[in-house]
């Protein structure tokens, strides 16, 4: 069985954002990692590789310090990696990027992807089905289990209030939640290893079947208007001297003019 | 000379790290405060080949060197002294002497499940009678038929009810040397389980407190004749040879110790407010951190030197790193033990309260300061070896 | 075929057994926004097996006009049968403007479809308005007016930006549940009906389902919390938890408490937020009868909105919150509820 997996170098958002003295935000500082959602689909097809036995490939699209998540994807047990890197392809929205990853799949032999749900850091969880809609392959989104029954796949597949069992020959892509398992850590062999094994880099060129029309900023649909970053926020606003009624009713608009309610 | 770690190693460091934070910390306090041994950590570390590092591939270890081992340690160390010296234990003073001295047929029995954390090593040399002065053992065996007999008491065990595999040190005779009488030392492999072989006291100790530390007691314990490790006689060079790559594990140990206990001081005194503001804005604070943060500097580079100085023989002889390893250890035990004391100082009331980490390090460093050779042998070690 | 043909404000309204979801109405109330400066109508495209009664209700909260799909395959939410539903519509009937809903099944039909009709999705919107892009006019580009102007956080939100898509339709968004208001109902408002079927036949993408099971609520697990109320030693009894458990129920969150509650006895541990507890990160913590301990606070301060109450103004607590009230919590506790309660009732 030829697994592909999906990964994304990321800043650490969910556990270490850093601002700088004046309150704003310091991206350069925040550490780089692999996106969670894709290391919980990254272990996922290391656990069908340890039960059923596969190939796993992993790719990335990114800088080229983004060769970082691969060692990681590879010290903890992937047998392939290769980075998508190309200035051409910067600055690309989530139909650029689903395209050009395509592009690059389009070059391997697989009978399954796994691709995270969403990333920590653009947040919108459609490269993956957009990415299955590129391939022309059935998607399962939000897999909260995977399991393999001969050519087919056998995923849980979570929503709000309820899961379905789905079955679905492969090929297949399945996107994955952080929640569907706990990573393996790397090991010490899969590190010294994983920094003298070979990645295969490839560049805007080494992507047939993909029009320039459809990668990078000018291949993008949707545009950026404007983007500011919050600022950490500093002490609140305290309220004395209010009755109950007063206090309750301050904190009651509060809420209602969030949303909260 | 480049004095930043390689891709490899920053790797290692930061698996290590991520380990020691998510699976070590949460538990060390509650080791300390119930006496307990981190049974399940050293399953998870098996699992990531933890149990392994320095064995070669062959033997089912993670063919890595001694610097990522004392990474390892370090990361451990930095949160809890008691796991990092189960695992100095089983990897210094069971796995190296096996590898260094054992016959292929010793190393093929015991290596592979010792770096698959399946069996725990340990290492018996210190008796009643005989702390420094090593030459004091009386621990007998006697060789009947296709098998030694062994008879005695080791004390201060580490690992000691919860290994399955046992260095252990024996007087086995009488040589003449030089004219005069002396003992003829040798060494031994012990399983548990072994008739004869059961354990005694279980020690209560002022810090690593998790650490299983047993009395163990032979009583015409009979081994296999296969299980000499090394040659007759050569039992006390082994335990010297043992006890000199222990060293560096236990000064990573110390050094690690250190390195949490600034730590976390530098995150308190950050918050600690006195006198309307923080405490780190006092001179004194600063420069207690100063000098703290040199030494623990000065004690990681000796560390890396003396593991680098073992890499370069590998399971060779210690010649070429036994006083690097002498002088890592005696500064760093020492400076653990300074740090830790001055650090639950800048804690004040809080640094004496059980709910917070630095009295735990502070009782843990002191044994830095004596196992594996006091900082008094050091001395006499480093002395030596320049008086030559 | 040019942009400006494409016109009307769609919403995707999703529904499940043949129940109509909460979203589909906050989306519809939205539309009706969108619609107003356009000038065009607003559609419900409704998706489902034995559905089409359901389109009176889709009328009831703004509605002006219902696009049913009704297909036996598309009985259960599939990725396949529902894109194509979704898809065929855009493309004979040719909207600017579709909003999906950004749950569960909106995040991966969104994608799916905006892919399979070559346009841009921007995800998880938190306000939609109708604009120019460029914002401001510049020299040498065209600035195009009536666009939808999307905005949403992103890095984890850290950033909030704002989004166009000016050279492709429809302008697509996905919007979560509870960020958009829906419109008071208007009963008996009808909507003209249209069905609308492309034909289903079965290929490679669409998925069996094996089993449908529905979920059940089980523990407690705060760290997971989206509203936290939690009590500190200021509450003075485990019995006062009661008005606390009850203010968590009217604003759909969970208890949990600080050190001391623990210590007491009062609470479990698994309920304590803390240095020595969990780290909790909920879009609401309130912090009830609690001092603010560094130890504590450690634990919660990267909540996006605190708000503490306690009777003494020097609490450290008042440091970290967004919103601190002086005052007597077992006054205004119980008195909050109420109103939370009779807030959620004006809305139902």
């Amino acid at each position: 069985m030829k697994i592909v997996v999906c990964v994304k170098q990321v800043p650490d958002t969910a556990g270490g954002v850093k601002f700088k003295p004046d309150g704003t935000l310091d991206r350069a500082a925040m550490l780089a990692i692999m996106n969670p959602d894709d290391k919980a689909g990254l272990e996922a097809a290391l656990r069908l590789k340890d039960q059923y036995g596969a190939e796993v490939t992993v790719v990335t699209m990114g800088l080229p310090k983004a060769d970082a998540v691969l060692r990681e994807a590879l010290a903890m047990g992937a047998d392939k990696a290769i980075l998508i890197t190309d200035r051409r392809l910067g600055g690309a929205d989530t139909w650029a990027t689903s395209s050009t990853i395509a592009a690059g799949i389009r070059n391997l032999e697989y009978d399954m992807i796994i691709t995270g749900r969403q990333a920590i850091d653009g947040d919108t969880a459609q490269v993956g089905p957009q990415i299955a809609e590129h391939l022309g392959l059935p998607v399962i989104s939000y897999a909260q289990d995977i399991k393999v029954d001969g050519d087919s796949v056998i995923v849980q597949r979570q929503y709000d209030d309820r899961y379905h069992v789905l079955k679905a020959k492969m090929p297949v892509l399945i996107t994955a939640l952080a929640e569907l398992n706990e990573p393996r850590y790397m090991t010490p062999k899969g590190i010294w290893e994983a920094c003298d094994a070979e990645v295969t880099v490839w560049g805007r060129d080494d992507l047939k079947d993909l029009s320039d029309e459809n990668i990078g900023l000018a291949g993008s649909p949707t545009k950026i208007a404007k983007a500011s970053d919050k600022v950490r926020k500093g002490a609140g606003t305290i309220l004395k001297d209010l009755d109950a009624d007063g206090a309750a009713a301050a904190i009651c608009n509060t809420l209602v003019e969030k949303h909260y309610i | 000379m480049d004095f930043t770690l390689d891709k490899k190693h920053e790797m290692a460091r930061s698996l290590f790290h991520d380990f020691a934070q998510n699976e070590v910390k949460p538990l060390a306090q509650e080791l300390d405060e119930e006496e307990r041994f981190p049974r399940e950590t050293v399953e998870k570390m098996a699992k990531c080949g933890m149990m392994g590092i320095t064995v070669p591939k062959e033997y089912g270890g993670q063919g890595c060197d001694e610097l990522t081992y004392v990474l390892a340690m370090e990361e451990i160390a930095k949160v809890c002294g008691t796991t990092a010296v189960v695992l100095s234990g089983h990897t210094s003073l069971c796995i190296d002497p096996i590898m260094t001295f054992g016959t292929e047929e010793q190393k093929q029995k015991y290596i592979p499940k010792l770096a698959a954390g399946e069996w725990i090593g340990a290492f018996g040399l210190t008796e009643p009678g005989a702390g420094t002065d090593a030459q004091g053992q009386q621990t007998k065996a006697v060789l009947d038929g296709d098998e030694w007999v062994l008879n005695g008491s080791k004390c201060f065990i580490t690992n000691g009810k919860e290994a399955n595999v046992y260095i252990i040190i024996a007087v086995t005779g009488t040589v003449e040397k030089r004219g005069r009488k002396m003992k003829e030392i040798s060494a031994f492999i012990v399983e548990k389980g072994t008739p004869g072989f059961t354990f005694g006291t279980k020690e209560k100790k002022m810090g690593i407190r998790g650490s299983s530390t047993y009395e163990l007691i032979f009583t015409d314990c009979r081994i296999p004749k296969e299980n000499l490790l090394g040659q007759i006689g050569k039992g006390f060079a082994i335990a010297m040879h043992t006890l000199d790559g222990g060293r560096i594990g236990i000064a990573t140990q110390a050094l690690g110790i250190a390195e949490g206990a600034l730590d976390i001081t530098v995150d308190y005194v950050k918050e600690r407010k006195q006198f309307g503001r923080a405490i780190a804005a006092f001179q004194n604070t600063q420069f207690q951190l100063a000098n703290m943060k040199a030494r623990v500097d000065a004690a990681q580079l000796m560390v890396y030197k003396a593991a680098a100085a073992k890499d370069q023989v590998g399971f060779g002889s210690a010649s070429s790193y036994g006083i690097a390893a002498a002088e890592a250890k005696l500064f760093a035990a020492e400076t653990a033990m300074e740090v830790t004391t001055k650090c639950v100082q800048l804690f004040g009331g809080y640094g004496y309260i059980r709910e917070y980490d630095i009295e735990r390090m502070m009782r843990d460093a002191k044994i830095t300061e004596i196992y594996e050779g006091t900082s008094e042998v050091m001395r006499m070690v480093i002395s030596a070896a320049l008086l030559k | 075929m040019s942009l400006e043909e494409y016109k009307g404000v769609f919403i995707y309204a999703q529904q499940v057994d043949n129940h109509i979801d909460n979203i589909a109405f906050e989306l519809l109330g939205k539309a009706k926004d969108l619609a107003k400066p356009l000038e065009t109508p607003v559609t419900a495209v409704l998706i489902g097996y034995q559905v089409k009664d359901l389109a009176d209700k889709l009328a009831e909260y703004g509605a002006d006009r219902v696009i049913v799909v009704d297909d036996p395959e598309l009985k259960e939410y599939r990725t396949e049968p529902y894109a194509h539903a979704l898809a065929s519509v855009i493309n004979e009937y040719k909207p600017e403007i579709v909003l999906v809903g950004a749950t569960a099944i909106g995040r991966d039909l969104g994608p799916t479809v905006s892919a399979r009709v070559h346009t841009g999705l921007t995800a998880d919107c938190t306000s939609l308005d109708i604009g120019d892009f460029p914002l401001v006019a510049k020299e040498g580009q065209e600035q195009k007016h009536n666009q939808l102007l999307m905005t949403r956080p992103a890095f984890g939100g850290n950033t909030i930006a704002t989004i166009a898509c000016p050279d492709h339709r429809p302008q697509m968004s996905t919007v979560r549940p509870g960020v958009m208001q829906k419109l008071p109902k208007v009963a008996g408002a009808k909507a003209e009906v249209i069905e609308y079927n492309p034909g289903f036949t079965p290929n490679n993408r669409y998925v069996e389902i094996q089993e449908v099971v529905k979920a059940v609520k089980n523990t407690v697990d705060i760290q997971k919390a989206k509203i936290l109320v939690s009590g500190g030693r200021g509450v003075g009894s485990p019995e006062n938890f009661k008005i606390l458990e009850d203010l968590a129920a009217a604003i759909g969150g969970e208890v949990s408490c600080s050190r001391a509650v623990v210590d007491n006895g009062w609470k479990p541990k698994d309920l304590q937020v803390g240095q020595t507890g969990k780290t909790v990160r909920p879009q609401i913590y309130f912090a009830i009868g609690i001092s603010g301990a560094i130890q504590h606070v450690a634990g919660m301060e990267e909540s996006d909105l605190i708000i503490a109450i306690n009777k003494d103004e020097t609490a450290p607590i008042f440091d970290v919150a967004d919103y601190g009230i002086v005052g007597d919590l077992n006054k205004i506790v119980p008195k909050l509820t109420e109103m939370i309660k009779a807030e959620k009732a004006k809305k139902a």
